[in-house]
């Protein structure tokens, strides 16, 4: 059981994180004020079943996503999703010529990544349907381990593997498209140069090959739309 | 491991969440395979201009309303004492 006088000590530090993830998640900075403002509250309330010793950051975000999703959720706004339709591993790498640069010996794709500035970063993940956005936020930007974000989120493992797989590619893609639309990215494609990489990884592989998503989802095309 | 298994498997590689046997075959795949080997140093740069440009500093506003509720909901003599 946690000492609720040292609640403030312990959480304080977590704030900027959690702002960051909320403005993520509700794209709406005022609603990110309100999200994060009632998380501290709620955790502060409920503080005496926090085990002490275990993940405060865990435990905090786990009430940051369920306070966004019974309060703040059906208030969404519904900008300019990207659809997931399937992409192939490496997508920016590939486009920017990637693999077929690789085995020649020249490597432009590094100078790029330091031109995406950080709006477009948050615009592209931002774009990402619900789920998926919560899946890669807390893998890629917070660091959450699988289990983890499935304690958080509360799915199963599987279920954040296959999210987090399509949620990446898709982010990807997203900053392709946002980066050619700015001028930021080459606007050729480097990956329809030539069809397939010096491994000819066009999709088929050994039958026995697990290239399949982890764990199937229930219909993730379908999620929370509307 | 061929090129495709190694890059699907890349992912759980950085994600820290594969078993010592599935890291040492991916670490072979890419020590002999350049192309995927930049690959993988992409996916981690990606990474972190993500993780970077993910950052937002909170609202000065926000940061001392929170402070006084938690504050308010507190009795007095648990306070911290003020700094000098």
């Amino acid at each position: 059981m946690a000492d609720q006088t040292r609640f403030a000590e312990l959480a304080m530090p977590y704030m900027s994180a959690l702002y960051s993830a909320a403005l993520r998640m509700t794209r709406n900075p005022q609603d990110a004020e309100d999200l994060v403002q009632e998380t501290y509250l709620r955790a502060y309330r409920g503080f005496g079943g926090f085990q002490e010793g275990t993940n405060l950051k865990a435990w905090l975000y786990r009430i940051l996503t369920n306070t966004f999703i019974n309060t703040y959720r059906a208030k969404q706004r519904r900008p300019h999703e990207v659809d997931l339709d399937d992409t192939e591993d490496f997508f920016l790498f590939r486009r920017l010529g990637g693999l077929e640069a690789a085995a020649a010996q020249r490597s432009p794709e590094s100078e790029v990544l330091e031109n995406i500035p950080d709006e477009m970063v948050k615009a592209a993940l931002e774009a990402l349907p619900e789920q998926f956005r919560m899946a890669v936020l807390l893998a890629d930007v917070e660091g959450f381990s699988y289990k983890e974000i499935a304690e958080i989120m509360d799915v199963p493992i599987g279920t954040v593997m296959s999210r987090l797989h399509r949620g990446r590619k898709a982010l990807q893609k997203e900053l392709w498209e946002f980066g050619r639309e700015h001028g930021l990215l080459p606007a050729t494609d480097a990956s329809t140069a030539e069809a397939s990489g010096p491994d000819g990884a066009s999709g088929a592989s050994g039958t026995d090959t697990p290239v399949s998503e982890p764990a199937p989802e229930t219909a993730p095309e379908t999620v929370a739309r509307g | 491991m061929d090129c495709e298994q190694a890059i699907y498997r890349v992912y759980h590689y950085l994600d820290g969440e594969l078993t010592i046997w599935r890291r040492w075959t991916i670490r072979r795949h890419l020590d002999k395979c350049p192309p995927c080997a930049q690959g993988y140093d992409f996916e981690i740069e990606l990474r972190q201009v993500v993780s970077r440009g993910c950052r937002d500093d909170v609202p000065a506003d926000l940061r001392r309303r929170i402070a006084e509720a938690l504050g308010e909901t507190r009795s007095p003599e648990s306070r911290p004492p003020e700094p000098r």
